[in-house]
């Protein structure tokens, strides 16, 4: 019988299978704890008398609710927003330690967002289960592991166990047709697939991106969309691994190496859905029609192309997300002014978008009375950036840069919006007030956010030429 | 943890019938710093409830019922949607909710909310539209028999995941569960290579 991807690592996983009466239980290989969905499952295995089952497969880092201010570490205290932040932080300290868990501390030169140091680190690999507190889980699927967000209650199962209880879920595959266009990015084709099949249209699936749009991704932009297959209601999304892969993943600090590293590789390769393998469902999207994309409303699926019209609201839902959008149905949505600009979380903070933002901000300037923050996704990725002087380019050209962390993705460690505000982010979801109250949040790649930052307005990337090609031109 | 068992449920309803409502808005992610379960029931909603200011909104539904004897809420489609916090269920739970209705449930809430005693049960159109329609109406809901039974008559087949059901009717405890099964986790390790170096 052909066999899915989604297939081939869920039976390698199956510690035993589900019947009538209850789940399969599922083997967990790597577990991503952080400060804000741990606490309560540790004072669980405090008030049963219980371990960390495998330690070694356990990994805590500290990204939600931490600063992302610059300050000077070792000498001061971070600049925590509010004391339970700081004890959220001090609580997974102290489980780390009693538990003897890798903890990418502030003084950790590794030390980053959840979802985006795995991958850094060679944790992610393919064929994995991995689980975090923390729906975004799904950005490690871009490596054809079967990641996905739980609860805390499960947080607490895994540790103890290093088991889940899981029921099989349906699969759905989406073929991305030919390819994008210049300009356009892995953002975009995220927010193009969640206006195609919904915020729920997801719900009970994994998602399998396929196609020939796919094949040639880098794995920032495959991580980029499989980030987002919980925006569509899913709670993961595969990538089968190849050759972009494995170039990736190679020398990193846990892939394996030497002969190990070939053994891998080769058993990697069979990891694909065969020929043949049946899915519950199948969606196709010609990639080479998607542009640059921008949300309109209050729920990730209200996407559209960056030079097109606010839609006319059908129904109730549509009125409301409008209202408290405050657009005009029937008014380009390059009208809209913008107050903030956000580019970082671990949908968009890795080196390709740092770079993708700073093309459009070089030799130019953030528009009077726009607040621009740039958070890189990790200390590693910060380091590089810094080499590259791209944080120079920022500040010259007036937005800061930070230390890494969740920040405006959540907003509760104190980097937020202002009630009202428009707010252009590169991060994952457009929710009433996910970014402060009142705010309105307006989903973009990096390059429409730095290009809406320099315009005031929401703009079209593609009308801001990098200054340098500019130069060329005139030569 | 565990439960009190629950075999049926009465109550009255609140309808809230904004389709999407996203844990963002059960529990703004500003009051995820807790560092225990208790007492979020305060911030249930919050940003529905009070103003910027900290006024209470007269217009929010929440404002104007009493949480005793309206223990289900009934919500629009794609409930519970977003992130993965489990402070949607605690904060529920503490306010008083034992189950949510909607003719979409996000996957990751109910898992959670099971977890928390709280059902979360997928009802058809016909049936939600009666209920958004007709607020406060007393129901029941009949964990045993699977069930949703409204004053109007209509009895509504509802399926639940098998053994979550069998934890909130007997009270088991699903770590105990996995627990119970070490010696096959073990040998999944051993077989796999995947066993502690
Ligand atoms: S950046 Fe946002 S989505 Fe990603 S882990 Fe942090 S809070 Fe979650």
């Amino acid at each position: 019988m052909p066999k899915s991807l989604f297939e081939k690592v869920w039976e390698r996983h199956l510690v035993k299978e589900e019947a009538p009466d209850h789940p399969g239980i599922m083997y967990i290989d790597l577990h991503l704890v952080h400060e804000v969905t741990s606490p309560q499952a540790f004072a669980v295995l405090e008030e049963r008398g219980l371990k960390v089952r495998r330690p070694d497969r356990t990994f805590a880092t500290i990204d939600h609710s931490i600063p992302t201010l610059q300050f000077k570490q070792g000498v001061e205290e971070p600049p925590y927003f509010t004391p339970e932040g700081k004890s959220q932080v001090q609580t997974l300290q102290a489980n780390a330690k009693k538990h003897g868990l890798p903890l990418y501390d502030w003084d950790s030169e590794q030390r980053g967002i959840v979802h985006v140091i795995g991958p850094e680190l060679g944790l992610t690999q393919p064929g994995m289960t991995v689980v975090c507190g923390d729906s975004h889980t799904s950005t490690h699927g871009a490596f054809g592991a079967l990641a996905f967000g739980i609860g805390t209650t499960e947080v607490g199962h895994v540790l103890a166990t290093q088991c889940l209880l899981q029921r099989k879920p349906k699969t759905m595959r989406i073929h991305f047709d030919g390819q994008l266009a210049p300009d356009v990015t892995a953002k975009d084709m995220a927010l193009a697939m969640i206006a195609t099949i919904g915020a729920s249209g997801g719900t009970g699936y994994v998602l399998e991106f396929a196609g020939p749009a796919i094949e040639s991704l880098s794995m920032e932009g495959r991580m980029t969309l499989c980030n987002m297959s919980i925006e569509a209601g899913a709670r993961a999304g595969m990538v089968a691994p190849d050759e972009i892969t494995f170039e990736f993943l190679k020398g990193r600090q846990y892939a394996p190496k030497g002969a190990a590293w070939d053994a891998a590789v080769e058993d990697w390769k069979s990891l694909r859905s065969d020929e043949g393998a049946s899915f519950d469902k199948e969606v196709r999207i010609d990639a080479s029609r998607i542009g640059p994309m921008v949300t309109f409303g209050t729920s990730p699926d209200y996407g559209i192309a960056v030079n097109e019209n606010v839609p006319a609201p059908q129904g109730q839902p549509d009125q409301d997300s409008l209202k408290y959008m405050k657009l005009e149905a029937g008014a380009p949505i390059q009208q809209a002014k913008v107050n903030r600009v956000f580019v970082g979380s671990c949908t968009n903070s890795r080196m390709s978008d740092l770079r993708a933002a700073a093309d459009i901000l070089r030799g130019r300037k953030v528009a009077d009375g726009v607040v621009m923050l740039v958070v890189p996704g990790s200390e590693s990725i910060r380091v590089q950036a810094e080499a590259e002087g791209l944080h120079t380019v920022f500040e010259e050209a007036g937005a800061q840069w930070r230390l890494p962390g969740c920040s405006m993705c959540i907003a509760m460690n104190g980097d937020k919006g202002e009630p009202g505000e428009l707010v252009v982010s590169t991060s994952n979801r457009n929710f009433m007030g996910r970014q402060g109250k009142d705010v309105r949040t307006v989903l973009a790649s990096p390059a429409t956010a730095a290009a809406s930052a320099v315009a005031g307005h929401i703009a079209d990337p593609r009308d801001y030429a990098p200054a340098a090609a500019e130069t060329k031109n005139v030569a | 943890m565990s439960l009190d068992p629950i075999q049926t449920l009465r109550s009255q309803t609140i309808a809230m019938p904004q389709e999407n409502i996203d844990t963002d808005q059960i529990i703004p992610a500003r009051y995820l710093t807790t560092t225990t379960r208790e007492g979020l029931g305060k911030v249930l909603f919050y940003d529905w409830r009070y103003d910027v200011d900290g006024t209470v909104k007269a217009e929010a539904v929440l404002n104007n019922v009493d949480p005793e004897g309206h223990a289900i809420l009934v919500g629009g489609h794609n409930f519970g949607c977003g992130s993965s916090r489990e402070h949607a269920p605690w904060a529920l739970a503490d306010y008083g909710f034992k189950a949510v209705l909607s003719t979409k449930i996000a996957d990751i809430f109910k898992s959670n909310a099971i977890k928390n005693g709280i059902l979360a049960i997928e009802v058809s159109p016909e049936a939600h539209a009666w209920l958004m329609d007709n607020p406060g109406a007393e129901i029941e809901i009949d964990l045993e028999e699977k069930k949703v039974r409204l004053p109007n008559q209509m009895v509504e087949n509802f399926e639940i995941e098998a053994f979550g059901r069998r934890c909130l009717l007997d009270g088991v405890d699903p770590l105990g569960f996995l627990q119970n099964s070490a010696e096959e986790i073990e040998a999944y390790e051993a077989r796999t290579g995947k066993h502690a170096a």
